[in-house]
């Protein structure tokens, strides 16, 4: 048997292969946060709950209405980014200049009656939900095994992240969404309509959040705490990339899944805290994180 | 006040009565008159802290709190936000220059969204301010005080706004820039742009004014047109403290 470093090769890429999955979710909800926070200033601890609501909108739409996966991929973020466009519209525009920290409240309640009437109406043990049979099966990769249904998710989420950086970077809808960002007084005084980017820019947060959700049910379980098991480790990546860095949660994303994946090998016990030892020696060098602008 | 504008004149594109401005709970504008005569360079004056960019910023819109009345060719716009108030045909271009450091040159200038027909293309801005061609992929803010001073202009002309408030836009530049600002404030008035315009450099101003307002203390207490300036000289440098 082939080994590196003393760690047999199948082992290390199983785990590496584990950390990019994680990474992959990690950086499409942090995406979400990142561009959420930058404009809005709220820092959205509804977005694990939405990650949840887009599992549970496709375990409902193959359980309801008989849609099976690829619907859900395409209707979940849709319903749950109109949901979140609700929400900031109905609610989040009403706490325009407060203290975010309003913000930051709102959302946490929400979170928490979203997951409470989940809980109370699903429980806590997790719907199954089945991969599609497109995507079943693995393939010999020579050096490793690949479920496919894997291969998918890692890709998939890659080229979201890709094509939002891109969106952001070089479009002009993403010019004027980071002007807006940087100064959202001038920018709706050159006669934009500001109050609508940032319902947009919700809708499109959340939305990122359902795709996920959508993505990992066939991998974790469906189930109402999916979201907040996952949430901490989100906003850790959030803070290592810098508060509202698009690239920044991207790369960040990625490699702290691939960091705990590494540690879970080497030092079993530490995989679950390798994160916040991250977090902490990067805010004592870097305190605006790795590709945040220092104020 | 009483109407400034000389009878048998063009009715006023700007209309500003008893307008009222306030940061938090301080009590700014505590009621400013003025007109601003359609194709005319008008100027506010008056010393540091005299109100000026609190004037252009109730206006805009874009202050906590404002009362009174502000007519864009006779329609009110003190209730509107700030955004309706641009795409009513003002350009603004404010004190700190307002260049978004996360947007390049190119995107700073084809930011503002536009309004109506009659503004220049990019091709047409650049010609104006053929400083800034070479700089289009450039950071927003890698530019130097100057460029980015014709960059905060350029940005409103292609709007189609046709009444730009410009507050200040020779503040900290070298004589050669000024000059060229001048240069390029005199070609829009040609070109049938109405301005207003916050200045302190008043040897400036009254190289391209029709007309001065003199602000004191959140008030706009005299009106001084360019002709009658040799006569009100010493006047002037009293208000002004120069
Ligand atoms: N953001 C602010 N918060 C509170 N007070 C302010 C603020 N900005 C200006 N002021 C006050 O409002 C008054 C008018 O300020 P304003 O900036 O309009 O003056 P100005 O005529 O433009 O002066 P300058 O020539 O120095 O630019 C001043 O007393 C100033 O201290
Ligand atoms: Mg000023």
């Amino acid at each position: 048997m082939h080994s590196i470093f003393g760690i047999p090769t199948p082992a290390l890429f199983g785990q590496l292969l584990l950390g990019l999955i994680n990474g992959a979710f990690y950086a499409m909800l942090s995406l979400g946060l990142a561009v959420i926070f930058g404009l809005l200033n709220v820092v959205n601890f509804s977005h694990g709950a939405f990650y949840m609501l887009g599992a549970f909108t496709g375990w409902l739409l193959l359980a309801g209405l008989g849609l099976g996966y690829w619907w859900a991929l395409l209707l979940s973020p849709l319903i749950v980014g109109v949901l979140g466009m609700a929400v900031e519209r109905l609610l989040l525009a009403r706490l325009k200049g407060l203290d975010p920290l309003y913000g930051l409240l709102l959302t946490f309640g929400l979170a928490l009656i979203i997951q409470g009437v989940f809980r109370n109406i699903f429980g806590v043990s997790g719907l199954p939900y089945g991969v599609p049979s497109q995507l079943a099966g693995a393939r010999n990769l020579g050096f490793m095994i690949l479920p496919n249904y894997r291969g998918w998710v890692i890709g998939l989420s890659l080229l979201v992240c890709l094509a939002t950086w891109l969106g952001i970077e070089k479009t002009r809808l993403g010019a004027t969404l980071r002007a807006a960002t940087e100064n959202a007084t001038l920018t709706e005084a050159f006669g934009i309509n500001v109050p609508r980017l940032v319902t947009l820019t919700y809708g499109f947060g959340t939305a990122l959040a359902a795709l996920a959700g959508v993505l990992a049910a066939p991998i974790y379980s469906v189930n109402p705490n999916m979201g907040a098991d996952l949430i901490i480790t989100v906003f850790v990546v959030v803070v290592i990339g810098g508060m509202g860095s698009i690239l920044g949660s991207i790369v960040t994303g990625f490699g702290l899944g691939l960091a705990e994946g590494l540690t879970r090998l080497v030092y079993p016990a530490g995989s679950a805290t390798v994160v916040f030892v991250i977090m902490i020696v990067v805010l004592l060098v870097k305190p605006a994180g790795l590709f945040g602008r220092s104020t | 006040m009483a109407e400034t504008h000389p009878a048998g004149a063009a009715p006023p594109l700007l209309k500003v009565r008893n307008l009222e401005g306030w940061y938090g709970p301080s009590h700014v504008l505590h009621g400013v008159d003025f007109d601003v005569p359609a194709g005319e360079v008008v100027t506010l004056l008056g010393r540091n802290g005299a109100g000026k960019t609190t004037i252009l910023r109730a206006i805009m819109g874009v202050l906590g709190r404002r009362a009174g009345s502000v007519r864009m060719n006779g329609m009110e716009l003190i209730d509107l936000p700030s955004r309706l108030i641009a795409r009513r045909g003002i350009g603004y271009c404010p004190e700190e220059r307002g260049i978004f450091a996360s947007l390049s040159v190119r995107e700073n200038l084809e930011l503002p969204p536009v309004i109506g027909p009659g503004g220049r293309s990019t091709g047409q801005v650049l010609d104006l301010f053929p400083n800034l061609r070479a700089r289009l992929n450039s950071g927003g803010t890698r530019l130097s005080g100057g460029e980015q001073q014709m960059l905060a202009i350029g940005r409103i002309l292609r709007t189609g706004a046709r009444l730009l408030l410009l507050d200040e836009p020779t503040e900290g530049l070298a004589p050669v820039i000024v000059q060229e600002i001048g240069r390029v404030i005199a070609q829009l008035k040609r070109d049938g742009f109405t301005v207003l315009l916050v200045e302190q450099n008043f040897r400036f101003a009254e190289t391209i004014a029709d007309r001065h307002y003199i602000v004191e203390q959140g008030r706009v207490i005299d009106m001084v047109p360019n002709a009658a300036l040799e006569a009100k000289r010493e006047q002037l440098h009293g208000y002004l403290a120069i």
